[in-house]
């Protein structure tokens, strides 16, 4: 689960990590009277959305007057922003972080994740802030220092401290840089976050060490633990579909492409998705149904792709193993009838009882094209999108 | 021969009495040899009860005392699958294989911790579980689409698995053992440490290694099949087509921080002389030629 910058800075504040004081906006009186409490300017107003590189979409301005607080404010305030993560279409802005502005001396780089191959968890920091950590581990990977962290103990303070030093902090601050390092890997280990990362990391002309931004991630398999956590989740941020495909237990995720996949398993889901592109088409979207199939699954399956303008054609693949294949055919009949399927309907049914389902499947009057293999199924698949059956 | 488990393994149940451990283990015990393996059950408050004539014991240490297991299957719900982890481990259960899916990455950190010095190995959480046919099938596979025989197969997927031994006994070439270790970031065994059982593994004459994106496992273990191993090797990268940032499906399967493509995974694999595919539908047919 991801959170907005602003919820992110109040969790690092409320575990003793230095933010920029801010304050969380939903109109542009609100931006103008933040800024007037948080004193005499200047000030940052920063578009709040779950995607990056909101600065080079011009979400993320400077004013020097309440004047200039209200212009951006406004402008902001319900702009379709586009990132390089937001995809082309963008995202509508409808908060904003209105935040004292800060004297900066150097951006450095804090990162905390998972090292799957230690099988614990890494802190990286980098004298590189600001800029994409991607490009800086691709191209200067020597300018990331990393601190395996002991599960147990925690992340030491002499780890924190010789991490700050590497990456060219001043002697006079490393105490204080330290304090600040200790403070986010509690934030990290105590909320069951995924990511914790501070890009960037400002040390200002006065020699305070802040988070000038803050993007953290959750664990979505421990939000069990933190309901002040779940209550975080802004829905706007996510996709419609997305969300209305989890209550049902399935996992979609819309892609460009326009041949729509419905396949338990998410190997199998990927493998689907790869032999359609090797066949020459693009798939509108990975959709796992888990391991049951029901008829109410598979009915919400087809009525999620169906929302896609683009879909030409669905492929069905299932891998009926403890289910077995007649059961997931009575399903997919069912389901196919309900929502009256516009486009061609291509089903790889393979597993214990295909015999059965696939009678199911040719006695059911409805027009389904059966598939035997996947390399068959992914070529009727294809030439059904074009439109030649 | 075969690795990890055979039929003198003695397996218990921990969740045995929860749906889905009474479910999958009726089928377990109607498997070959599953009868004699499966010899108890665990659920704490539940010692004295039966399932599917499998008597059941309040902790793991009690089972094996009384039963003389040694490996240990666990479905218990998420939140508790950790500790039950470190229950079975702490008994000195052989293997544990923990089917449960949902577990939280910092369980799995503690837990794998507390196992550093210990002999206990551990398969998944959120896997299929491992079979070896005709002897014993330990998690929720479907048993009748394996064969025994001289392929190893190693996979983080579930479905994609079965496909694959579905494809390889369709041609007629049986299966060693099969093992499902997991889509999660922080588990047991790595592509890399079953691959060098199977090297070891007198009966397994090739090896069919099945990856995902995310992570580098699959780059590790090809590292070390370019310098030792001794068979032949034939791999399948699933996510060629996901776009990064996205997880799909499995909470390990997402591309971040430009780590973890099918691009590269594939290039390392083939680097070290893996015989790689790119469609999913030939991965049988190229053990076959592999073999032959």
């Amino acid at each position: 689960m991801k959170v907005h910058e602003y919820q992110g800075k109040e969790i690092l504040r409320a575990y003793g990590v230095a933010t920029p004081r801010g304050e969380v906006c939903f109109s542009v009186e609100e931006a103008v009277a933040a800024a007037e409490q948080l004193g005499s300017g200047p000030w940052v107003v920063k578009a709040q959305i779950h995607a990056g590189g909101r600065g080079k979409g011009g979400g993320v301005r400077l004013a020097r007057s309440a004047d200039e607080v209200r212009q951006h404010a406004a402008d902001i305030l319900g702009m379709t922003l586009i990132t390089h993560q937001t995809g082309p279409e963008g995202k509508i802005v409808k908060r904003l972080l209105v935040e004292e502005g800060a004297d900066i001396e150097r951006e450095f780089y804090v990162g905390i994740v998972v090292d799957r191959s230690a099988q614990r968890v890494v802190v990286m920091a980098s004298s590189e802030g600001g800029t994409e950590i991607e490009e800086v581990a691709a191209q200067t990977p020597e300018k990331i220092h990393k601190a395996i962290v002991d599960p147990v103990a925690g992340l030491t303070r002499e780890q924190a401290k010789d991490l700050a030093a590497k990456i060219g902090l001043p002697d006079t601050v490393l105490d204080h840089a330290a304090e600040f390092l200790l403070g986010l890997y509690r934030v990290y280990w105590g909320t069951d976050a995924s990511l914790a990362e501070i890009n960037p990391l400002i040390l200002t002309t006065d020699n305070k060490v802040l988070a000038l931004d803050a993007k953290l991630n959750f664990d979505d398999n421990a939000l069990f633990r933190h309901p002040e956590t779940k209550e975080l989740r802004d829905l706007d941020e996510e996709d419609p579909n997305e969300i209305e495909a989890s209550k049902y237990g399935l996992s979609y995720i819309a892609l460009d492409g326009n041949i729509g996949c419905l396949v338990n398993g998410a190997g199998l889901a990927m493998a689907t998705m790869d032999i359609i592109k090797l066949y020459g088409a693009e798939p509108a979207n990975f959709l796992d149904v888990g391991g049951g199939a029901t008829t109410e699954q598979v009915t919400e399956a087809f009525v999620i792709m169906m929302r896609n303008p683009n879909l030409k054609a669905i492929l069905v693949n299932i891998f009926g193993g403890i289910m077995r294949c007649d059961v997931i055919a009575d399903g997919l009949v069912n389901a196919a009838k309900e929502v009256h399927l516009s486009v061609p309907l291509v089903v790889r049914l393979e597993g214990t009882n295909v015999v059965q389902g696939r009678e199911i499947i040719a006695n059911s009057g409805i027009e389904i094209t059966s598939a035997t293999t996947m390399a068959d199924a992914a070529e009727k698949v294809v030439a059904a999108a074009r439109g030649h059956r | 021969m075969s690795i990890l488990i055979n039929k003198q393994s003695r397996v218990v149940t921990q969740g045995i009495t929860g749906k889905t451990g009474e479910f999958h283990t009726k089928y377990c015990v109607e498997y070959a040899l599953g009868k004699v393996c499966f010899v108890a059950g665990v659920t704490p408050g539940k010692g004295g009860q039966q399932v599917e004539g499998i008597p059941v014991f309040d902790t793991v240490e009690d089972a094996k005392n009384s039963t003389g297991a040694n490996v240990s299957v666990i479905y218990v719900p998420p939140r508790f699958a950790a500790a039950a982890i470190d229950e079975a481990v702490e008994a000195g259960m052989e293997v544990v294989i923990c089917i449960t899916e949902g577990v939280p990455v910092k369980d799995m950190i503690l837990t794998r911790y507390k196992m550093r010095d210990q002999n206990t190995i551990l398969v998944g959480p959120n896997c299929p579980g491992v079979i070896t046919p005709d002897e014993i099938k330990i998690g929720i596979m479907p048993g009748y689409i394996h064969k025994k025989g001289p392929v190893g197969v190693i996979s983080r997927s579930g479905t994609l698995t079965y496909e694959v031994v579905d494809q390889l006994t369709q041609l007629g070439l049986g299966q060693s053992t099969c093992i499902g270790i997991g889509g999660d970031p922080v588990n047991g065994v790595k592509h890399l440490d079953v691959i060098r059982m199977f090297n070891d593994d007198p009966q397994t004459e090739g090896v069919v290694m099945v990856g995902e994106i995310g992570g580098t496992d699959e780059e590790e273990c090809a590292a070390w099949v370019k310098q030792h191993m001794s068979k032949p090797v034939v791999g399948f990268i699933a996510g060629v087509t996901a776009p990064p940032g996205k997880r799909m499906g499995h909470a390990g399967a997402i591309i971040s921080g430009g780590k973890g493509t099918a691009t590269e995974k594939i290039k390392a694999m083939e680097n070290a002389g893996i015989r790689v595919t790119r469609n999913p539908a030939e991965i049988g047919k190229l053990m076959d030629k592999a073999l032959n």
